[in-house]
């Protein structure tokens, strides 16, 4: 009896669903497509709750939960669109895009952005906080791939793309707060580091920061689907 | 060691203190160390051998009125010297027995009368590198008696009698946190003490650590002995090297006298314990941060639940608590929960250990039971602001707490009259800020710390201070507007709702609580650009000619 399934039933958004214990908030939701905004989750990838994109509210609690993380109880009543979510949305949108220089109009991910998208489908119309403008580097010396620190938002999906599949942890953050950036290896080169090539980073990176030279232009979708394929085939064998 | 083997050590400790007919105790705390306590201890223990007489000249922990350092008390008269440097040796010595030295004598029994002291009773005591100076004042005892005659859960019960509540700033329940630990499952429990003190103007735990390292040890002992844990951490910070090698020194003592280590006190309890230092991010404070640091790996905080109770290090569960927390629990043991549930307030029970500084008169280290008035420490243990100035504002809580105007100040001290106050507890810290103080340029100052403190990983604490530092940063220099005013108290709700950990929710309280008292002086900043405490140097608007 004790691998015997737990079932839960919950409300999110008005509309009762029911989920298995330690499912999240995220998961059930979008098996019932009731749609909650993420940047930083990847499904695939270990969830870190860092966008906070996600949040949502909880009937009884004063605190927003992030829903990639915050797992299901009985009884839950979960809101994921109420003004006051959609308010700090755009405020979390707004600071992402006054922190580093994010110029749709000459990236290469303009129109497969999920930055852009969320933008547009929060209603971002215009930035009302102080540009920051700071000079980031551009490092291009990796044969296939670039790195644009200028458009990075730091969801640090290519760290756990490269430490939990790739299995290389090339990747990692260095420095913090407001200087926090990824390097590569000990702070190398792209090019002169361990990386493998692989190019699953790239792949996930949701903005244009990490993209493949080989690309022109803005002809540039990225194709992240092959994750959870390729968890599923590795827990099958 | 059992029991009666610490008594015979505490009734020899006794018996070797009566051969001394005075005892003249040294502070050698950082303040008084660094204006030449060791020197005057030198020059008094040559002193004392040259003059014959019988003379123990000892050093110790934290006294407390640090302005005054260094200080020497001598007992048993309890004569109190400040500003003692080692020319004076000599006269100190020689008025043993005598008339005390006037020159150098100082009344300070306003300041130590509204003082009740639980966590600080042996600063100022007892040689915080001797462990029988500790034992000598029934140190180990609380430990040994909850081993061999109490339950884990009795303990449990105990400390939740007490009322105690988690010092590091939260006011978690103590005794349902050790409760709730004991009851998670796993053969493996961690118990982990937060000593990476880092909030501006806080020195509390530092003291402790440094003064009387053995109550912070024998509080954790028992601790893991309550929830079940066989392993310890004391997370240092690196930045306090007296205070590691005070911690060194003790647990290397505890383990000789088989107070660490197996089978303490022939019963099947196991305990022992590791020091980790911190690598001086403030972040790591943050109990999940403090994890991953201890792990190894990047100190960043991770959402919550799981609670560490739950699962924290290595994914076992773990009890951590702040330093004054366990520096609390001996005496609580050993004077039972009642003794302590009938000092402080309502729902604020026993004393609370501040770090008085700014501009006030006695800076330094108090203790006072929960409840107190603000005026009353400020006024009266605290001496008042000093040079004919004017009282504005108390800033308590470090970064994650506000400021309290001048007019609240019969305010009781206790957990939730500071939160209604739109400030917090925080671990101790407690700055006054007399009339020449800016609040705008407090605020900035703040914000200033918890962004550069702040790990980078959340979104809303990562930009979200440094834009909070943007815009008061142009209300300082003139260039801010009343939009920009509405913008900063949007951002700061923001941030308050959405951050991942405590660092970031807390981190407008600064700004919110500056706001709320001091409105008028972001106002004068940004339509008169003038800054009326003189701080800001704001440039007078340039006249276009017509």
């Amino acid at each position: 009896m004790s691998d015997a399934v737990e079932v839960k039933t919950l409300i999110i958004d008005e509309q009762e669903v029911s989920a298995r214990r330690g499912q999240t908030i995220l998961e059930v939701a979008r098996e019932n497509e009731i749609y909650i905004p993420t940047l930083c989750h990847m499904e695939g990838l270990s969830d870190v709750g860092a966008c906070r994109m996600c949040l949502v509210e909880i009937k009884g609690s004063k605190k927003l939960l992030p829903a990639c993380v915050a797992t299901v109880f009985e009884g839950m009543e979960v809101s994921t669109n109420t003004e006051r979510l959609k308010q700090h949305r755009r405020t979390i949108l707004e600071l992402l895009f006054a922190e580093r220089n994010h110029i749709c109009s000459v990236c290469v991910a303009n129109g497969h952005c999920e930055l852009q998208t969320l933008g547009q489908e929060q209603g971002l119309t215009h930035i009302r906080l102080p540009y920051r403008n700071p000079q980031l580097t551009v490092d291009a010396s990796n044969e296939r791939f670039t790195i644009d620190h200028n458009r990075c938002i730091l969801c640090t999906r290519c760290v756990r793309v490269c430490a939990e599949i790739e299995g290389a942890h090339v990747w990692d953050v260095m420095g913090r707060g407001i200087n926090s950036i990824v390097i590569t290896d000990l702070h190398e080169d792209w090019g002169s580091s361990s990386c493998t090539r692989c190019g699953k980073c790239v792949q996930v990176c949701p903005t244009g920061a990490l993209f493949d030279k080989s690309k022109v232009g803005t002809d540039h979708p990225k194709n992240p689907e092959f994750l959870p394929y390729l968890n599923l085939m590795r827990e099958a064998q | 060691m059992t029991i009666e083997e610490l008594e015979q050590i505490a009734t020899s400790v006794r018996q070797e203190h009566e051969k001394y007919d005075y005892e003249v105790n040294v502070c050698m705390d950082l303040a008084c160390a660094s204006q030449g306590a060791d020197r005057l201890r030198e020059a008094l223990v040559k002193e004392a051998e040259a003059s014959g007489k019988k003379v123990l000249v000892r050093r110790t922990g934290c006294m407390g009125p640090c302005s005054s350092g260094p200080l020497v008390r001598v007992d048993p008269a309890e004569t109190l010297y400040r500003h003692v440097h080692s020319d004076h040796a000599e006269s100190i010595v020689a008025s043993l027995g005598g008339e005390p030295v006037a020159e150098l004598q100082c009344d300070l029994s306003d300041h130590f009368d509204k003082q009740v002291r639980v966590v600080l009773e042996n600063a100022g005591y007892i040689d915080p590198e001797k462990i029988d100076d500790y034992i000598g004042r029934d140190g180990y005892k609380a430990l040994l008696t909850a081993l061999t005659e109490m339950t884990p859960n009795g303990v449990i019960h105990r400390i939740t009698e007490s009322g105690l509540r988690g010092r590091g700033g939260g006011g978690y329940p103590t005794g349902l946190k050790w409760g709730t630990v004991s009851k998670a499952g796993g053969d493996m429990k961690y118990v982990v003490c937060n000593g990476d003190e880092g909030d501006p103007g806080a020195f509390m735990d530092r003291s402790v650590m440094e003064g009387d390292p053995h109550r912070v040890i024998e509080g954790m002992a028992i601790a893991a002995y309550a929830v079940g844990a066989s392993k310890g951490f004391i997370y240092v910070r690196a930045e306090y090297p007296v205070a590691v090698s005070r911690l060194t020194t003790a647990l290397r003592e505890a383990r000789r006298r088989g107070l660490l280590g197996n089978n303490i006190c022939g019963t099947t309890f196991n305990f022992d314990m590791e020091i980790r230092l911190g690598a001086g991010a403030f972040v790591c404070g943050e109990e999940t941060a403090l994890i991953a640091s201890i792990e190894g790996r990047r100190g960043t905080p991770k959402p919550r639940p799981p609670y560490p109770a739950v699962s924290g290090l290595w994914g076992k569960p773990t009890l951590i608590n702040n330093v004054e927390t366990y520096a609390n629990v001996a005496p609580i043991m050993r004077n039972g929960g009642k003794w302590f549930f009938n000092m402080g307030s309502e729902r604020s029970k026993g004393t609370k250990v501040f770090a008085l500084t700014g501009k006030i008169t006695n800076t330094g280290l108090v203790e006072v039971p929960m409840g107190i008035k603000l005026w009353e420490i400020i006024d009266v243990i605290g001496g008042g602001v000093p040079d004919g100035h004017k009282l504005k504002a108390v800033q308590t809580g470090g970064p994650s707490g506000g400021c309290i105007p001048a007019d609240m100040l019969d305010l009781g001290v206790s957990y939730d009259a500071l939160m209604a106050a739109g400030s917090i507890m925080g671990s101790g810290g407690m700055i006054v800020m007399d009339d020449t103080s800016c609040m705008v340029n407090v605020a900035r100052f703040f914000v200033e710390f918890c962004m550069t403190e702040s790990c980078g990983k959340c979104i809303p604490c990562r930009a979200g201070t440094a834009q909070m530092y943007t815009l008061l940063s142009r209300f300082c220099d003139g260039s801010g507007t009343m939009e920009e005013l509405e913008l900063l108290e949007e951002l700061c709700g923001t941030i308050k709702d959405t951050s991942l950990c405590g660092l970031g929710m807390t981190a407008p309280n600064p700004v919110l609580s500056t706001l709320k008292y001091f409105r008028n002086e972001y106002i004068e900043h940004i339509v008169h650009k003038r800054c009326p405490a003189g701080v800001c140097n704001i440039k007078a608007p340039v006249e276009v000619l017509a």
